[in-house]
């Protein structure tokens, strides 16, 4: 491919396996970890990176990496921005490439989360104390609550959530870096332990470790540096608006209004110059089952309350006509945070370029998308085109 | 028993149990709790109001496992417990629910009550906010 001067592309990716590790094993060294193998993989040096960006919720400010990484003065932005921080900070790396500050960059993203739910802090968000001490405050909840209020709204059954899971550990099990390689059935997974009704133990990802890295180049120097380039055709980014229903809100007004993820994805598809029916391989944040779910619909993969014929008929899988989070998505690979939206784009970038193994999507695929969305009300996508 | 609320500004009063919001005067948006900004038309003259003590249950769930704090576990242990998001009409809210989950749908009537959490100082208890099914204990 003989790139452009005002395109970016994705020339090299690493990832360190998402699941639970050496309790001594930082998430800083896995961050650099991956990041030493999307550097190998792109043939780059790490001297040879003029501007880095990198993402952590909880494992400390990613700019510290340079210690080991190597001194070499890059400019280096820290991004936390929830489950969307891996989208934003390749957003930003992105467009400092745009902006002529660097033809070559680094995104790397990284966590080591505690086993089990979240635990936020209500003055983090903007809540008093009563909020969290009084038990409303936990992401499981509101999952558990946009689905069944989605899945009201549109007539869905809720075994449709089992469904999403049993295909995520499908997925799961072509993965050999996947955390959760073992296929489970619907009734298996609808009589795991209940969390949230609807929600059971299965059908929430769980906080895990991992890193998570990607190198990005001019489109004139793509070639050079990569076999097969990935053009990051667009990547967007927006918050909520007004009467969206997001998680930590102790209140939202009768009448309803897109999501964030409604907004990214609109403004995406727009800025590449194609539409939701062309993609062809797509990584949807799926931090529970449901979520998975209304984000084929917000995302305008498909019409609201399509999404039960399409898992009837395993066109979300692999070898679907729509493959979602083919490499298991959060659902098999647990969720780092700060690493989980560079995990979708390397599965894309791989299944763009035909390095997805048994997984790989047939027919060789020239169009992705990826999505994520975190607290409070945050939303990034991608376009990735070959 | 006197009751103390966990957080003074959630409430228009204790007896009889009513939440306070707050109403932009430029777009009528009602917020809780009550907030300095409109969250819709960006405009900050904001009143405080009482808001509806009835209103429909418009999604619900149940807390099945114990939360990490900051939640903070009854002296009596953790039980599951309720939560949903109630319409009032002008705004919808968050809530603990009381009762048992074989009850809840969307769409079923709620009213307002009170929850006993812990202690307070000289006795007291503190209380939060919570909705039960309206047609339970007349």
């Amino acid at each position: 491919m003989s790139g452009a001067r005002d395109e970016v592309c994705i020339v090299g990716a690493g990832l360190h396996p998402f699941g639970r590790h050496d309790p001594a094993l930082t998430g800083m060294a896995m961050g650099a970890h991956a990041t030493r193998l999307a550097l190998a993989d792109a043939g780059a040096a790490w001297a040879d990176i003029g501007y880095a960006v990198g993402g952590s919720n909880v494992s400390g400010k990613p700019d510290t990496l340079v210690g080991v990484l190597g001194l070499t003065g890059v400019p280096f932005v820290n991004v936390r921005n929830g489950c969307a921080t891996a989208g934003v900070a390749l957003a930003t790396a992105a467009n400092a490439i745009r902006a002529g500050e660097t033809d070559l960059a680094l995104v790397t993203g990284f966590d080591k989360h505690a086993r089990g739910a979240f635990a936020a802090s209500p003055a983090d968000y903007g809540h008093g104390d009563w909020y969290g001490e009084t038990g409303l405050m936990i992401t499981t909840q509101f999952f558990a609550m946009k689905d069944r209020r989605y899945l009201h709204a549109h007539g869905l059954k809720d075994r449709l959530l089992a469904q999403v899971a049993a295909k995520a550990f499908r997925c799961g099990e072509l993965n050999p870096e996947a955390w959760r390689r073992t296929a489970l059935t619907e009734d298996e997974i609808l009589r795991s332990r209940v969390i949230n009704p609807p929600l059971t133990q299965y059908m929430l990802c769980s906080p895990s470790e991992g890193g998570a890295a990607v190198v990005l180049a001019r489109g004139d120097r793509a070639a050079d540096l990569c076999e097969r380039p990935v053009r990051l055709a667009a990547v967007a980014k927006r918050t909520r608006r007004f009467g969206s229903f997001e998680v930590f809100a102790p209140w939202l007004p009768p009448q309803a209004g897109p999501s964030p993820s409604v907004d990214a994805a609109r403004a995406v598809f727009a800025a590449a110059r194609i539409s939701p029916a062309d993609v062809q391989v797509a990584q949807l944040q799926d931090t529970d089952a449901g979520a998975e779910i209304y984000h084929m619909a917000e995302t305008g993969l498909c019409e609201d309350g399509a999404q039960q014929e399409l898992l009837d008929l395993n066109e979300t899988a692999p070898t679907g006509r729509l493959p979602v989070n083919t490499d298991g998505g959060c659902l098999a690979n647990g969720e780092p945070v700060g690493a989980s939206g560079l995990r979708q784009v390397i599965d894309v970038v791989r299944q763009l370029q035909g390095r997805a193994g048994a997984r790989q999507v047939p027919g060789r695929p020239r169009t992705g998308f990826t999505h994520v969305y975190g607290a409070p009300g945050i939303s990034a996508c991608t376009v990735l085109t070959v | 028993m006197t009751a103390i609320a966990v957080d003074a500004a959630l409430f228009a009063s204790l007896d009889p149990p009513r939440l306070a919001g707050a109403r932009c005067a430029d777009c009528g948006t009602v917020t809780f709790p009550a907030q300095p900004g409109c969250a819709r038309c960006t405009g900050t003259d904001m009143a405080r109001v009482e808001l509806a003590d009835r209103g429909t249950l418009w999604t619900w769930t149940v807390q099945a496992f114990e939360p990490k704090p900051p939640y903070r576990v009854p002296a009596a242990g953790f039980a599951p417990y309720g939560v949903g998001y109630v319409d009032l009409g002008d705004v919808i809210v968050e809530s603990r629910l009381l009762g048992g989950p074989g009850g809840f749908e969307i769409g079923l009537p709620v009213r307002l009550a009170l929850l006993p959490l812990w202690p307070g100082p000289d006795g007291s208890t503190v209380v939060t906010y919570a909705f039960e099914p309206a047609g339970a204990g007349g």
